[in-house]
């Protein structure tokens, strides 16, 4: 319950943030809504020996419509992205994986920001920003870059955000397939963190699924895009038998993650059955 | 390191060290203990109060974290001595047994309420998942809150 | 029905709950008070070598540290109940639980030492400077495990691992009516561990004044006077009037306060050497270490049928994991408080049990709600269904041609059991009946069909559970080795205003005494309620007290309360009869006024109250004032029973199961407010559907706990439950005044077989017979998909 000692900054904004970031190296970390790192240091797991909080950072705290995109701040909380009426009409994905997050206390301060940084590899929200074909604004002491959720998420609790660097913006574009879009979680009991995650964007023409993109969460070391199941139902209608026959793609050729509690053959097999169940809701 | 907020309406302000958490600085430099501590992993929820009209876990942020905040309590839930409908509810039908819980699950039911003035018994139930208790079996906490949604039709 | 007692009276206690100002003893603060950090052992079983504090004694703001080596000389924390060998006769194996271990550590969170310091976080700070050299040992976890050849020792001075081994019954007939039956069901049962997790931690102040040569220890527990006696007379030496011991609020126990542990012997110790009190409240993480876990059983069980589906003999043995030490009650969990119930509510005319307690390097187990019960009632009720599917018979008939026929324990004698015990009054077939009546049966069965043609799995499992509670008779508990009487105690008190003050042995950590006790004053008093206050939880205003747990509260709390309001009323006569000048054999007590029968000659009890602290005018040899205690010692356990449904559907392609509907029917005997039995009941079922679907302690093979966090292990939550069916027939109890059972842990027992039996009875037509708990989506999904 006691963290150990250590000095706190409060940023002002994101340039003196990324400064601070600059000069104290890796001794700094990050403090956006805190509802992962906190834990960690009650417990002594994370011992940093500072902190940079953006919780005074004017300005990251939004959700716009930019029309072609939504534009989310990296401090909006998950509260803010599940509640949102724009980003429910627009990618309700993101809104339910949001939705699907801790409680509503951790919603209500916990950050899309600090939750994508984290890159927690049992987190909901990775899942659906790739299938959401969302991208990241990165900002550093030289400035801006975007990068594609395709290339945002490196590995276990790795991104491409680099150190003196910080998230400020995840941007979703706004097409058909994320319009119709659903995220579904099969739930660990106790933590409540998705044992599977999955995100699905599906644009539908014509009686067929068009553009698909599905996405996981929990499901291995790192979120990913499932190629297999997009390639086998484009092109399809979906029904209970397509969807079967594709989700039963998911995770091929992919390691799985197990632990005390499931087996990666269980595991795998809940990612197939809740690919399907979401295909059959979007599709 | 100084910090400033308002407390059930009072401003308070004192200086802490950066790694006080919220509820330790109630609870232990301001002496509310009504909000109480069942957990270290952020998960029981006997913490819950509300920080700027939201409710939040007061055990997974510092009190630094809180500076300019204004925070309600369950010490300041009733208003000049007249319980909060959620509070009379909690009685009225037997949501708590040992108590220990309740000052959160109050606060959670609070936020529900804020956002959703008659909820659903499944909707209850989801809304009050960050708030353990092992007394009650939660049956009378979601009548308790059916109740207090009553009151207010 | 009274004026009070049947009345569904809301709580008193809740105005401080609900606006926070309960006092838990984490809330206290007293005057230069200290805090302590206890060192844990990381590992499952390992040799100390040496601990050096070197360090951590210079650290800032630190008053003192100590390690085993400091306290090798204070015993360590008893065992209160001694169950021998039956094979041998010889005494069990107790070894010391130290307050700080100086050898080795026997668990994960073994205490190893302890820093005091000014602030809770510079004692933290501290302690991450002491530098323990451990010699990691390999470790026994599982019971089956612990008494095989060559088995790691938890005791290096001990033959083996074995506590004890324990029989029950009438091994012979036993043996012989499994032989001549028709049909033998045979069950290898694990009932799994688990923690108990009250959402208060547990939190200790202790004190001493030098200036009086005395000690205050504030705790949450269960029954401060147990406390006092176990710690003042087995741990420190104290005579008891030297120690005060408080449990103000208390958040919650489910049996997992009732145990005395090493901490409060420890800061209770320690402040006398450091002459300042010292404040020590366990984080959640060390809970799950240091609270006594509970169940850890693994069993094997042959229950006999004849031809007609009546039992014929139940033959049963269980390995009983009892942890690292035994704790206070754990001894007699597998054996009294499990053996002693195999009868259930059935006829079964030969019964034997077996029973082998083990030490192993995990967390001590102990009585958790039900304690005992539980185990025995998920063994009975699972054989009870598997064998109506084996026979082809509906689980609810099967279960009524083997009920014991009702008897009320007045016109008919109460019911011998083949295992020890004497049922006081049942009528078991008739809470089955309502059962089925509320759930729909034959529809439900209907609809059930009906479902399985569209796919879907629905399940409707049953439990008929009987418990022993009231606990318990000192004579009987006694012979069996416990090492304290049972009984309870209360003072009243009548103020000078006609206020009544009562002092209860029972403690309420949740219960609702300071309501339920009133309302039985108020009705054998005839007074408001209001005009009664309900004082607990300090043994230096409590005459005595055993405490609350094992349902006993009402039944034997309770009746010691009435014993002493008979005195009262009778003290209240004598002074009336003065009043009214009248004999006292021609007055009558009602509505609180004494009365000269047949005139309007009356005195209130607030007029009799006040005369009798003003005895101006009193005869010679009428002692002033009232102010009674009475000691109620049982006749007999009470025996509260009651049959469970519970409809279940089950999601068949990811095994996750979610409750429908759950109905309960109880007898838990007379009820002095039906709102909190049934609150009572409500989280009993919580608990009991937590561990058939939810919960489960689950060490590695290290012996490090994995499920050590809430991350891990699963507590039910709101959104897991159903919303309860409670209703309840009345059977009194024919041994107590209030003819009153006990409700505490009846729903807690009852309900953990109901889930596991629904859901095999979904999974039937996919062949699934047999399921382990806890039925997690994935542990169901692997049974359909090897079934």
């Amino acid at each position: 319950m006691v963290p150990a000692s250590f000095e706190f900054h409060r940023a002002s904004s994101v340039d003196e943030a990324i400064a601070l970031m600059q000069q104290h190296g890796e001794d700094a970390k990050v403090l956006a809504g805190g509802h992962s790192l906190v834990p960690a240091m009650k417990l002594r797991l994370a011992t940093p020996e500072r902190l940079i909080d953006l919780g005074g950072i004017q300005g990251l705290k939004y959700i716009t419509d930019k029309g072609d995109h939504i534009a989310v701040g990296a401090m909006a909380t998950h509260w803010m992205l599940e509640s949102s009426s724009v980003v429910q009409q627009k990618a309700p994905a993101l809104s339910q994986a949001a939705g699907a997050i801790g409680d509503v206390q951790v919603r209500n301060r916990g950050t899309i920001g600090g939750a994508l940084a984290h890159s927690d590899p049992a987190a909901d929200y990775p899942g659906a920003v790739l299938a959401l074909n969302a991208s990241m604004v990165i900002r550093g002491s030289g400035g801006e870059r975007v990068v594609p959720a395709s290339e945002y998420f490196v590995g276990l609790w790795e991104t491409a955000v680099q150190p003196g660097e910080l998230l400020v913006e995840i941007r979703i574009p706004a097409d058909a397939a994320n319009a119709n879009s659903c995220y579904l979680k099969f739930a660990q009991p106790a933590s409540r963190y998705p044992y599977v995650g999955c995100a699905i964007a599906l644009e539908k023409s014509g009686g067929v699924c068009g553009n698909v993109r599905v996405g996981f969460s929990g499901v291995g070391h790192s979120a990913f895009r499932d190629s297999g199941v997009e390639n086998a139902i484009k092109g399809q209608p979906v029904n209970e038998s397509t969807a079967k026959a594709a989700a039963d793609n998911a995770t091929n050729g992919r390691d799985v993650l197990s632990d005390w509690s499931v087996s990666e053959e269980y595991r795998r097999a809940m990612a197939r059955v809740y690919a399907k169940r979401a295909l059959l809701q979007v599709g | 390191m100084q910090v400033t907020m308002t407390v059930n309406g009072a401003t308070v302000s004192q200086d802490v060290e950066p790694r006080t958490l919220l509820v330790q600085f109630l609870r232990e430099n301001l002496n509310l203990t009504g909000t109480h501590v069942g957990c270290d992993t952020s998960s029981c929820g006997a913490c819950t109060i509300v920080v700027n009209g939201e409710s939040v876990k007061s055990c997974t942020l510092l009190a630094v974290q809180c500076d300019g905040a204004e925070i309600t309590t369950i010490e300041g839930l009733a208003s000049n001595g007249t319980l909060h409908p959620i509070q009379e509810g909690f009685r009225e039908k037997h949501g708590l047994q040992c108590g220990f819980c309740t000052p959160g699950m109050i606060m959670s039911s609070w936020q529900l309420l804020q956002r959703n003035p008659k909820p659903s018994e499944q909707e209850i139930r989801h809304a009050l998942e960050g708030n353990f208790c092992r007394c009650t079996g939660y049956d009378n906490i979601v009548k308790a809150v059916q109740w207090a949604a009553e009151q207010s039709a | 029905m009274g004026k009070y007692i049947g009345q569904a009276i809301k709580r008193v206690e809740d105005q401080r709950f609900i606006t926070g100002a309960g006092q838990y003893t984490d809330d206290l603060v007293l005057p230069r008070m200290t805090h302590a950090y206890i060192l844990r052992s990381p590992f499952a079983h390992a040799k100390i070598n040496g601990v050096n504090t070197e360090a951590a004694q210079a650290a800032p703001g630190v008053v003192a540290v100590f390690t085993g080596e400091d306290v090798k000389d204070v015993n360590g924390v008893p065992c209160g109940w001694q169950v021998n060998f039956s094979s041998t006769g010889e005494t069990m194996r107790e070894p010391k639980h130290p307050l700080l271990v100086h050898d080795k550590a026997r668990h994960v969170g073994d205490s190893v030492a302890v820093v005091i310091a000014e602030t809770r976080e510079q004692a933290r700070d501290a302690a991450e400077l002491i530098e323990v050299d451990y010699q990691e040992l390999a470790p026994v976890v599982e019971s089956p495990d612990a008494l095989k050849a060559g088995a790691p020792k938890v005791h290096d001075d001990l033959p083996d691992n074995m506590v004890y081994d324990w029989e029950l019954g009438d091994k012979a007939a036993t043996d012989a009516g499994i032989a001549g039956s028709q049909h033998v069901v045979s069950m290898k049962i694990r009932n799994q561990r688990l923690v108990p997790n009250p959402i208060e931690p547990r939190s200790y102040i202790g004190q001493y004044d030098a200036s009086r040569d005395n000690y205050t220890l504030y705790t949450s527990s269960q029954n401060p006077h147990v406390i006092r006696l176990l710690m003042c007379a087995f741990v420190l030496g104290i005579p008891e009037h030297k120690v005060r011991v408080v449990a103000k609020d208390v958040g919650g126990g489910f049996g997992s306060k009732i145990y005395h542990y090493t901490e409060e012997a420890l800061v209770t110790w320690a402040s006398k050497q450091i002459g300042r009190p010292i404040k020590w409240t366990s984080e959640r993480s060390e809970a799950f270490v240091t609270d006594a876990h509970g169940r850890d059983h693994y069993t094997t069980a042959e229950m006999g049928f004849d031809g007609e589906g009546k039992i014929t003999a139940l033959r049963v043995h269980t390995d009983a994991n009892l942890g690292a030490y035994l704790s206070t009650f754990s001894t007699a969990v597998p054996t009294y408080l499990y053996g002693t119930l195999l009868q259930g509510q059935y006829t079964t005319p030969a019964i034997h049990v077996s029973v082998n307690a083990v030490f192993t390097n995990t967390t001590p187990v102990d009585a958790y709600r039900g304690a005992g019960r539980p185990e025995a009632t998920y063994m009975l009720e699972r054989l009870m269904d598997t064998a109506a599917a084996q026979l082809g018979m509906d689980p609810a008939e099967l279960r009524i041609k083997n009920f014991i026929p009702p008897f009320d324990g007045v016109n008919q004698p109460g019911y011998q059991t083949q295992v020890a015990l004497q049922y006081d009054s049942g009528n078991y077939e008739a809470a089955m009946r309502k059962a089925l009546q509320l759930i729909g049966y034959d529809q439900l069965r209907r609809e059930q069909e009906e479902a399985r043609r569209q796919g879907r799995y629905i399940g409707i499992g049953f439990s008929s559970y009987i418990e022993a509670c009231g606990i318990a008779p000192s004579a009987v508990v006694g012979s069996l080795g416990a090492r304290a009487g049972l009984f309870e105690s209360a003072n009243v008190r009548v103020q000078p205003t006609g206020m009544v003050s009562v002092y209860t042995g029972s403690h309420s950590h949740g219960q609702g005494h300071d309501t339920t006790f009133a309302q039985v004053v108020a009705e054998h008093l005839g007074i408001p309620m209001e005009n009664v206050e309900i004082i607990h939880g300090d043994t230096e205003q409590v005459p005595f007290g055993m405490g609350t747990y094992g349902s006993r509260s009402l039944a034997v709390g309770g009746s010691a309360i009435v014993g002493a309001l008979e005195k009262v009323k009778e003290k209240g006569a004598k002074v009336a009869a003065h009043l009214l000048e009248a004999s006292e054999q021609d007055l009558e007590f009602a509505d609180g006024s004494w009365t000269v029968r047949g005139t309007d000659k009356s005195i209130s009890f607030g007029e009799v109250a006040l005369a009798s602290y003003v005895p101006h005018n009193f005869p010679a040899g009428m002692e002033p004032g009232i102010e009674f205690n009475s000691f109620y010692d049982p006749a007999n356990f009470t025996y509260p029973f009651g049959t469970y449904i519970a409809v279940v559907e089950v999601d068949p392609e990811t095994g996750k199961t979610t409750v429908k509907r759950f109905v309960a029917v109880d007898d838990v005997g007379n009820i002095v407010n039906p709102m909190i039995v049934e609150g009572q009941i409500h989280g009993g079922l919580a608990q009991g559907i937590g561990q058939a679907l939810l919960e489960g302690a689950v060490y590695d093979e290290s012996g490090q706990l994995t499920t050590g966090t809430f991350l891990d292990y699963a507590m039910p939550r709101a959104d897991d439950l159903p919303s309860f069916q409670v209703d309840g027939n009345v059977t009194p109890c024919p041994h107590n005044p209030l003819g009153a059972k006990g409700a505490g842990e009846a729903g807690c027992i009852g309900s953990t077989p109901a889930i596991v039996n629904a859901v095999v009875d979904a999974l039937r037509p996919l062949g699934v017979n047999d399921l382990s708990m806890p039925l997690t989506p994935q542990n169901v999904w692997a049974a359909i998909q090897s079934a």
